[in-house]
């Protein structure tokens, strides 16, 4: 059979999958904030203010919450496949352009902080592996340690505290429209993501370092060595082709963890993220906000494996086709 | 020709360096074939690393010269040597499948091996490639050039590491146990293709196996090797003729061979002055606790009726998935106190049978007469108390035993599942069980990585008999061991058979071991019984044209059946 086809159809089969459980989790958010307490009816008039019963039944029926659940998680399910989320409860502005305005903001934070992971993590991973058992092995596993184990408010504060009020080279936080002004958009964005990016860089490199090992100790390694190709050939060529596997697995599973793990840092630099904007709708109980910030949340966890999922079958011809 | 004078490796450890191989000697010249000898631990691998300047870190030449047309490689600067190894030196390794690189061609790779050394062009390299994998006689060329190594059978990707191996017609070749991880048959067509070859490259081969019929076989001379140290060289028709060294004749006797039945296997012992030598133990004595023989019923303790076990596998992601019959309409029986030899290649479905015998799968249908009762249907619950009786020795003693465990904790623990006993009475038993599978007392506290492989295989064959069960499966459960501890295990399942009365499905693929042991015996091929008669008569007359393939393809020692001529 055709290989290429076989991949196509792998493809497809994961897209599906992944589809399938995007309609999972829209369920998922449906019920839980329909079996959260509070009435979102109540809230929205004023609790204080003693509503009357025809007040509180005319909006019920205004926000469709009279009708059965069935027909109110149909009909919720069908706006949002046309990326209706509803208004929010606050202030009737569209879900949808809240979520449209903030989710970009995460996700060019998240994909920041995994370049600058996977550029300082691998390198230092490789350099690890290659000197097994040294001084410098030591000194980098050490510093991977301590590198995950700072969580990501102490990093800020230390970044803060050396590159803007010592050294004044960056604005400590804020964040400016890449329209507005271009230059001032990425000073503002550094810092939030270097923040990030070096404590996931130090999982990366853990991650790159033992897979690299592995696959150094394979049969084949020994094979191309008698074979009388270079070391670093070998490396380069085979070795980190063969160990990318793993690591595209966590760099993947990072990136998706970063589109909810971003709110710590998204509060500490002003970020006006998608995080920022759960966090806000969740105090104000404003269900049809969370509801829309959550799915894109999940909506860009999906893709993104899916991504991940694509690239192993390019990565390893065992993922591509299975035909013995 | 490569010549190796006083070649002396040691490793380096926390208390100094510890000698592994000391003052080897030998010469091959271009054509010969040298095989290199011994069991584990001898130090073959070792040597030959040595040989190609790839010895592991911890390793360290502390003497000697290894002269490659004259030129001492051991003072070659890093840079030189890489440059002899791939076209001077050339190698071929023990795992096919694991020496190429999973995520590229197999085409690919001979190409990258050709161009390394001789900077031809890419579509010259290919074009020669390709001319090498007919060379090696693979089927379907083309589709070898494009297929990757996992969709590729251990033998042809040995062939590919030949193709690449021959490549640049290197003037000596090393191949490491190059058909220890083939099945037979395909065994012998390497080791005919690789002798073929080298009639024409004639390169200098080293030859290392721990298998002498491959050696007697192949190889023109012959280094025997034991502990780091040479025992012995000498044409391979005298070695075999007329050891001279006591550890050579040992390690001969030591090995069962087709068409030489014995009923016990000498095995090697060190006296006290530190000589070996080999010992023909005899049979222990049926202990007067075991009762008198308990007489032959005409019922079999196992028989197997019609049995079958499908697996649905997917050819392509798009296909629907086929029934691959693993399993295919077995019958077979076993009368109480046998043993059934049960041969056959690799993937032809023999562990899929005893995992179905022992319920670890459910058989699809057919039945399984276990004491008069089928047991092939019976739920979970109901096949309880007979998995009391019917007991497994796996092939990977390292694999099998948990090694966070003591020998008592492992040895106890089916005692413990069917709570056997009170915690004294199970104590006693397993100073028992340990003392008949030859392990002193103090083992028990021991835990398993303190032991050798062949000890490890003892503990496993003391867990297995703990519950008294009357049948047991052995799947391929000295295959993993050297020969002359082969030798001691297969004594010792003898001497446990008549002692606790035991019935044997033995399992395995060397078809040497199975005349040795079984009383009947069954050939398997692609999930049927092909043949399947009393062992003398399968041995010595085969109906099947199958099982005299498998029998032609065994080398054997001092036999025609070798086809070797002039031994």
């Amino acid at each position: 059979m055709n290989a290429s086809i076989g991949a196509l159809l792998l493809a497809a089969r994961k897209l599906l999958t992944a589809l399938v459980q995007l309609l999972v989790v829209a369920t998922l958010i449906f019920s839980v904030m329909y079996i959260m307490p509070g009435d979102p009816v109540l809230l929205l008039l004023g609790a204080d203010s003693n509503p009357s019963p025809e007040a509180i039944a005319s909006m019920r029926s205004q926000l469709g919450l009279d009708q059965p659940v069935v027909s109110q998680y149909f009909v919720w399910l069908w706006n949002a496949l046309h990326l209706d989320f509803g208004k929010s409860l606050t202030n009737g502005y569209p879900v949808a352009n809240y979520v449209m305005q903030n989710l970009p903001r995460t996700l060019e934070l998240a994909f920041a902080a995994i370049v600058i992971a996977t550029l300082i993590g691998v390198p230092l991973g490789i350099a690890a592996a290659l000197k097994r058992g040294s001084m410098r092995d030591t000194v980098l596993t050490s510093l991977a340690t301590i590198g995950i184990s700072v969580p990501v408010y102490i990093m800020g504060t230390l970044l803060v505290l050396f590159f803007s009020l010592k050294l004044g080279w960056l604005p400590a936080s804020g964040y400016t429209d890449i329209s507005r002004n271009a230059l001032e958009h990425f000073r503002k964005l550094a810092l939030p993501a270097l923040a990030l990016g070096f404590g996931l860089a130090a999982s990366i490199a853990r991650m790159t370092r033992s897979s690299m090992l592995e696959i150094l100790g394979r049969d084949f390694v020994r094979a191309l060595r008698a074979k009388g190709m270079s070391e670093r050939r070998i490396i380069w060529q085979h070795v980190l082709r063969n160990a990318a596997i793993p690591i595209v697995t966590i760099i993947g599973l990072q990136l998706g963890n970063l589109m909810g793990g971003t709110v710590l840092v998204e509060a500490m630099f002003n970020w006006p993220g998608l995080s920022t904007l759960l966090v806000g709708a969740v105090s104000a109980r404003n269900y049809p906000l969370v509801q829309g910030a959550m799915l894109a949340i999940a909506a860009a966890f999906i893709l993104i494996n899916l991504v991940v999922e694509l690239l192993y079958s390019l990565l390893d011809p065992r993922i591509r086709r299975k035909r013995s | 020709m490569l010549e190796v004078r006083n070649l002396s490796i040691a490793f380096k450890t926390n208390t100094g360096l510890k000698s592994a191989v000391r003052n080897i000697d030998f010469t091959i010249r271009p054509g010969e074939i040298l095989g290199l000898v011994g069991e584990s631990g001898s130090g073959k691998t070792i040597t030959s690393l040595g040989v190609m300047g790839l010895l592991p870190p911890n390793a360290v030449v502390t003497g000697g010269e290894v002269l490659v047309d004259g030129i001492d490689i051991l003072k070659l600067p890093p840079a030189e040597l890489r440059k002899l190894r791939g076209s001077h030196i050339a190698m071929i390794f023990q795992d096919p499948i694991a020496s190429l690189d999973p995520i590229f061609t197999c085409g690919d790779q001979i190409i990258e091996a050709i161009l390394l050394h001789d900077p031809i062009g890419r579509a010259n390299a290919r074009r020669k490639a390709r001319d090498l994998l007919e060379k090696v006689l693979i089927p379907d060329p083309d589709r070898a050039m494009r297929a990757y190594p996992h969709e590729l059978s251990g033998g042809q990707c040995q062939r590919i590491m030949i193709a690449m191996a021959v490549a640049c017609r290197p003037r000596i070749i090393i191949a490491d146990e190059p058909t220890t991880a083939l099945d037979v048959t395909v065994q012998k067509q390497v080791l005919d293709l690789l002798r073929e070859l080298n009639g024409e490259v004639g390169a200098a081969i080293l030859l290392i196996t721990h298998d002498l019929g491959v050696i007697y076989e192949v190889a023109d001379r012959v280094v025997v090797m034991y502990a780091g140290d040479k025992m012995e060289e000498a044409t391979t028709a005298d070695l075999f003729a007329a050891p001279r060294n006591d550890y050579s004749r040992a390690l001969i006797d030591s090995m069962p061979s087709l068409g030489r039945d014995a009923e016990r296997l000498p095995v090697i012992e060190r006296d006290s002055s530190g000589k070996v030598r080999s010992v023909r133990p005899e049979p222990r004595p049926r202990p007067a606790s075991s009762g008198p023989i308990p007489a032959a019923g005409d019922r079999p303790l196992l028989e197997i009726r019609d049995l079958c076990k499908s697996y649905w596998v997917k050819p392509s992601p798009l296909a629907m998935p086929v029934e691959m019959r693993a399993v295919d309409r077995v019958s077979l029986s076993i009368a109480p106190r046998t043993t059934l030899g049960l041969v056959g290649e690799s993937g032809c479905g023999k562990s899929t049978l005893s995992r179905a015998v022992i319920r670890l799968y459910k058989p699809d249908s057919g039945q399984i007469f276990f004491k008069g009762k089928d047991i092939a249907g019976l739920s979970e619950k109901e096949m309880r108390p007979f998995r009391r009786e019917i007991a497994m020795v796996f092939q990977n003693p390292y694999g099998s035993l948990n090694p966070r465990q003591t020998v008592a904790q492992i040895v106890e623990a089916p005692m413990v599942i069917f709570a056997d006993g009170d915690a004294s009475k199970r104590q006693g038993r397993i100073r028992s069980l340990l003392e008949a599978v030859g392990l002193p007392a103090t083992a028990a506290q021991k835990y398993p990585h303190e032991f050798s492989g062949g000890q490890r295989q003892r503990i496993a064959i003391a867990r297995a008999l703990a519950l008294n069960p009357s049948l047991v499966i052995c799947d391929e459960a000295v295959s993993a061991l050297d020969v002359s501890v082969q030798a001691q295990v297969l004594n010792l399942l003898k001497d446990l058979q008549a002692e606790f009365d035991l019935t044997y499905l033995f399992i395995s693929h060397d078809l040497s071991v199975v005349e040795h042991v079984s009383d009947t015996v069954a050939v398997m091929q692609k999930g049927r019984i092909v043949e399947y008669g009393p062992a003398a008569e399968i041995f010595g007359n085969p109906k099947e044209p199958y099982t005299r393939i498998l029998l032609d393809a065994v080398p054997t020692v001092g036999s025609l059946r070798g086809g070797k001529e002039g031994a």
